[in-house]
């Protein structure tokens, strides 16, 4: 009764979805590069981290030609011989895996900080929301900088530096979000019933909290992506044995005047197809999930 | 245009002369040289930090008393050089030689800069190693002085090739940021500092009463641009007119352009291996299944042949390196002082690598990981890439371990790489033999990069003999039996020799220098 | 409104402090800047005199006490590079930074907020789905590689711009500028709008978003409904409902240019200290490294504070103690 406010059930969200139909095509997209992405061993020709099935004498070799080992580099080879194509896929899983992993960490621990912060006020919530100040003095690249230049490179080392310059923002989101429900009337009522208070945060804050959190994680994701890229591009990011796709991408950028555009061409196609999708897919849900504007707007 | 009758010449006409003018002027009057540098300059002071842009930038403004020329071999500059007995270097200067402040060039300077290195604090230096073995400096005259070693030593000619002269005068109290500012930057070079812009470029004016004799550019602009396709990019846009190191994947899209040329050279720098021949364990040295071997193969010198066979060097040097090296023979270029030419790359035989492998007892190979910088030599990281392929394919399971050098070269100096990537370029043999492949004594300065820890009393003796021979000719000889002997006992693998390139506009040409140096007074017109 | 800036001040020094020591230990930790520096021919004598001559010899606490002792005397300690106290040599690159970040900003504004209105007034017709998408696209594309593009296309291919460094400067009041040279602004526009082109597709959604907010507000439909101009209910309803937004947002972002600039700095070859930041990381400039990011963090401390004050002047019910963004 007054445990929920009007909220939209997920029929009703997955119906206001699918009216825009660039939307559909994202998400339909964005299945599909997940579905190469997990079945990259199965769907690629050709395993480019493992150096044995290399062929310098293969490297280079325009979009179309035929590789010594009997398949043909659809998207080209890049200067190891590595077939482009498989190349991609075997990156977009890394990118897609780092990004997720981090936000999805990331979005747990800044939840959890975010409501306790919330919840608990006081002291602790000072603390906390200094950490946050603290944390988001600093851009986020600067801080994965840092982090990757003491540390090194990897993939363990790359989702950590995410994690910690994504956690803040969420920390700040919910406890934001927290607060405004917590002053509801609601969450007054449940208080007054005597309900845990664990019980009134997961039960009764936590659902009202989470929409727009999903939209911004989404969103995040894409930027994870991005700036797993772009420590890369600056020489901190994975190691060239394991490359993901902005690693990809900045491999081929030595090769941009040279003529051989497929070498960052094509993985740059991939990663931007990959972030479109996911900020389309991400943009529309924020808009479904915004009750206010749908019911509006409807469309 | 002669026919113009009286006074009245057309609006249209004169505007045409002041533009062919104006256009003639800028060709002949002001002519200027804009060259593209790859790596940042981070001091004037010629005599803080031994780095080569650095001293890219330093040669412009000030000289060392000898240099080399483009093919490595010591030529006097500021003087000439004789020795009376083997521990006295006799230096005779040039008369007439004049300071950007027209003050003459005394051996009081020469004594002066090369004591300076010693005085600079808080220096990570690397130049006091080259004045420290000259125990006296005694000023004969205005222009000779005689410098004394503790023993013989036959390698101060190409330890002084790096120390720059200043003038005493004006460099004496003065701090880096002086030569920054161009305030204590006065040298006797062919260029004045006239502004360094730290990061960004160096402007330099012509200095002419330049004891050369006059040069053909009245300006020179050094812009720093480390990035490859950005300084390639400069250049396709007519932005410079030279640039060095130009990048492999760039190179033949230079080529193919006819407003452009190139000049290239073999370099001094030689790419190798330093593989792990001294501990029972060494970093990433497993089985095939990753499991720790109960010994460490790289200590048997067949292994460490099987794997010098197993290597395609004209296939990196083709394929990596787009035809900017040459297969190596040694650690020592072509075109460094010691070179044997009789020392053949070991050529490519993977069945008799197989072959070597199962005689030392692994006839299933082993595991192994390479550790290479990714952002120091040309293409690094893949070219190690490249020799993981080919031990692959004669059954060594090889790993790759790419790092910025920022961390590289601190952990390889921890001993933390069983094999490991290097690149070396030193003007002569036994210099280079005496830091990679003598076995490490800190009290005489041996091995200091060592890192594999091979040991050969004998290779250490022909070093000790051939740095303390004066005589050039003795010193080569005993140099060269010195390279022979750490190739026959495999002490690293060699990769390739670089080869550098520069890449200007078809009116220029340049003098490729096989120690990589950019030197704006060698380019000249065509 | 005093008391509120002393203490965000007190915290602000308390957050340097502790940066100082994070910072410190963790840079520390990265390699031996003497293996980098050294001459490659160094023996081992040599490489100590260099250890020693670094002050790297020394116990880490030592070394952090004496940065510590160095800081209150407004010393953040000597490049071992360039052989001259960090703070100016960064200093003397803030400028460039600074313009390049300005600029990008106002390129940002002056184009974000009217595009965002479009796309928020029509957000069925052409021109806001058009602008939607290039915000999106403008979203996704990686900095680096937009760069690169803008120099093959621009430079390279067509010519009209030059493709690296920052060109003819003027001095205005001892600070070297470029945007006042026809070819300061030449060398000035691609990197700024490289490094512009994520802050305007933020700006851009943003400023649809806080329209058509503003537009779905009863208020506004019932201004709208009493026959009120369109233009009136824009500059008295909508810009204001828009405005607490964008000026936080780019208060805040203004922050992540000058870090996102050593992106654009490097590929553009622009004197800033982005570009001083990667190439001390390069040769493990200790103490330009610690310089930089603690001048970083006291910039954006004043950002923050500028911000909040700002915010507290355009809306005065926020309280001020607790800031939610």
């Amino acid at each position: 009764m007054f445990m929920q406010p009007a909220q939209a059930t997920s029929g009703q969200i997955f119906v206001d979805y699918a009216r825009d139909r660039v939307a559909v095509v994202a998400v339909v997209v964005l299945c599909l590069i997940l579905s190469v992405a997990v079945f990259a061993p199965v769907v690629s020709p050709q395993n480019p981290y493992n150096l044995a099935q290399l062929d310098i004498l293969d490297s280079k070799l325009a979009p179309g030609a035929k590789a010594s080992a009997g398949f043909t580099y659809w998207l080209g080879s890049d200067e190891q011989g590595r077939d482009m194509y498989s190349a991609i896929l075997y990156g977009l899983r890394t990118s897609l895996a780092v990004g997720a992993v981090s936000t999805l960490v990331a979005l747990a621990l800044g939840m959890a900080i975010g409501l306790i912060s919330a919840y608990a006020g006081g002291w602790l919530d000072s603390l906390l929301m200094r950490l946050v100040d603290l944390q988001l003095s600093f851009p986020s690249i600067l801080i994965a900088l840092v982090l990757l230049a003491v540390v090194g490179q990897g993939v363990d080392k790359i989702v950590i530096a995410l994690i910690l310059v994504q956690w803040a923002y969420y920390a700040r989101t919910v406890r934001g979000a927290a607060l405004v429900e917590k002053r509801k009337e609601y969450v007054d009522a449940a208080r007054v019933m005597a309900f845990s208070n664990p019980r009134i945060v997961f039960r009764h804050i936590l659902p009202n909290v989470l929409p727009p959190l999903i939209v911004v994680a989404t969103v995040q994701i894409a930027h994870a992506i991005a700036l797993e890229a772009t420590l890369s591009f600056l020489g901190l990011g994975m190691p060239i044995t394991e490359p993901s796709l902005g690693l990809l991408i900045s491999n081929g950028f030595a090769h941009l005047l040279s003529g051989r555009y497929w070498i960052s061409f094509f993985p740059g196609v991939a990663l931007l197809i990959t972030i479109v999708a996911i900020n389309l897919v991400g943009d529309r849900l924020r808009d479904v999930l915004n009750p206010r504007l749908a019911s509006h707007y409807g469309a | 245009m002669s026919k113009i009758v009286g006074s009245r010449i057309s609006d249209h006409g004169s505007r045409i002369a002041a533009a062919a003018l104006g256009g003639w002027l800028a060709t002949a009057g002001a002519a200027e040289l804009r060259i593209g540098l790859s790596a940042d300059v981070t001091t004037m002071d010629p005599h803080f930090v031994a780095a080569q842009p650095n001293l890219t930038a330093q040669h412009h403004v000030f000289e060392p008393l000898l240099h080399v020329d483009e093919r490595g071999r010591p030529v006097p500059v500021l003087a000439t050089w004789r020795n009376p007995d083997p521990l006295t270097w006799e230096f005779t200067l040039r008369k007439g030689v004049k300071f950007h402040d027209g003050a003459e060039l005394t051996t009081e300077d020469v004594a002066f800069s090369l004591e300076r290195p010693f005085t600079i604090k808080g220096s990570p230096g690397g130049f006091t190693m080259y004045v420290r073995p000259i125990v006296a400096r005694e000023i004969v005259d205005r222009y000779t002085i005689r410098l004394k070693t503790a023993a013989p030593y036959g390698a101060i000619p190409q330890d002084l090739a790096e120390v720059m002269i200043v003038s005493k005068r004006i460099a004496q109290g003065a701090s880096s940021a002086d030569f920054d500012s161009g305030k204590a930057a006065v040298g006797t070079g062919p260029y004045k500092l006239v502004r360094f812009a730290r990061g960004s470029r160096i402007e330099l004016a012509r200095h002419d009463p330049y004891w050369g004799g006059k040069l053909p550019w009245d300006k020179v602009t050094l812009t720093i641009l480390p990035s490859d396709p950005v300084r390639t990019a400069a250049l396709l846009s007519g932005e410079l007119d030279a640039i060095e190191h130009v990048p492999t994947a760039d190179l033949a899209r230079l080529k193919k352009n006819p407003n452009l040329r190139l000049a290239q050279a073999v370099s001094w720098r030689t790419i190798f291996l330093h593989v792990d021949q001294s501990r029972d364990r060494p970093p990433g040295v497993l089985s095939r299944a990753g499991k720790p071997l109960d010994r460490n193969p790289l200590k048997d010198v067949r292994v460490r042949r099987a794997l010098s066979k197993a290597i395609n060097r004209q296939a990196i040097a083709e394929r990596v390196m787009e035809g900017l090296a040459r297969p190596a023979a040694s650690v020592v270029s072509p075109s460094v002082f010691g070179h044997d030419p009789a020392l053949k790359p070991e050529p490519y035989d993977p069945d008799g690598a197989k072959k070597l492998l199962a005689e030392a007892g692994y006839p299933d190979g082993f595991g192994l990981t390479i550790a290479t910088p990714n952002n120091r030599y040309i293409n690094d990281e893949q070219v190690a890439q490249t020799v993981a392929q080919m031990l692959a394919r004669v059954g060594i399971a090889t790993k790759v371990e790419a790092m910025p050098l920022s961390v590289y070269f601190g952990r390889a100096r921890n001993k933390e790489f069983g094999v490991a990537l290097l690149g070396w370029g030193s003007l002569a043999a036994d210099l280079a033999l005496r830091s990679l492949a003598a076995t490490a004594n800190p009290d005489k300065g041996y091995g200091a990069w060592n890192w594999g820890g091979h040991s050969n009393p004998k290779l250490d003796q022909l070093v000790e003999r051939s740095l303390g021979t004066v005589d050039p000719t003795q010193r080569e000889a005993l140099a060269r039996e010195a390279a022979a002997l750490a190739a026959a006992g495999v002490a690293f693998i060699p990769l390739h020799y670089q080869v550098v390139t520069w890449a200007m506009k078809n009116t220029l040409s340049y003098q490729a220098r096989t120690d990589e140096f950019t030197f704006a007074h060698h380019f000249k017109p065509r | 409104m005093l008391a509120f800036a002393l203490r965000r001040l007190l915290q602000s020094i308390a957050v340097l402090f502790v940066m100082s020591a994070l910072v410190f230990a963790g840079v520390y930790a990265i390699g031996n800047p003497v293996d980098i520096l050294i001459n490659p021919q160094a023996d081992q004598a040599e490489i100590a005199r260099a250890t020693a001559a670094l002050g790297l010899d020394q116990p880490l606490w030592r070394q952090y006490w004496s940065f510590i002792a160095g800081a209150f005397a407004g010393d953040l300690g000597r490049s071992f590079a360039a052989n001259v106290p960090a703070v100016p040599l960064i200093l003397e690159r803030m400028p460039a930074t600074l313009e390049l970040a300005v600029a990008a900003m106002v390129i940002a504004v002056a184009l974000g907020i009217p595009l965002g209105l479009v796309a928020g007034l029509r957000p069925g017709s052409w021109a806001g789905k058009a602008i939607m998408a290039g915000s999106i696209l403008g979203f996704s594309l990686p900095t680096f590689w937009v760069g690169l593009m803008l120099i093959m296309v621009f430079s390279v291919y067509l010519g009209w711009l030059p493709p690296t460094g920052r060109g003819e400067t003027l001095m205005v009041l001892g600070v070297p500028v470029s945007f006042l040279s026809w070819d300061g602004l030449l060398h000035l526009f691609m990197p700024a709008l490289n490094l512009a082109l994520f802050q305007l597709s933020l700006l851009i959604r943003l400023t649809r978003a806080g329209t058509r907010e503003a537009l779905a507000q009863d208020y506004v439909r019932f201004a709208r409904a009493k026959g009120l101009s369109m233009e009136r209910v824009l500059r008295v309803h909508v810009l204001k409902n828009i405005l607490i937004p964008v000026v936080t947002v780019t208060g805040l972002e203004f922050g992540s240019l000058i870090a996102f600039a050593i992106v654009t700095e490097t590929i553009f070859a622009w004197p800033g200290m982005g570009k001083l930041l990667i190439d001390s990381i390069n040769v493990l400039d200790r103490p330009v490294i610690v310089a930089y990011l603690l001048i970083v963090v006291l910039l954006f401390v004043l950002i923050n504070l500028v911000v909040d004050l700002v915010y507290t002047a355009l809306d005065p019910r926020v309280r001020l103690a607790r800031r939610e963004v």
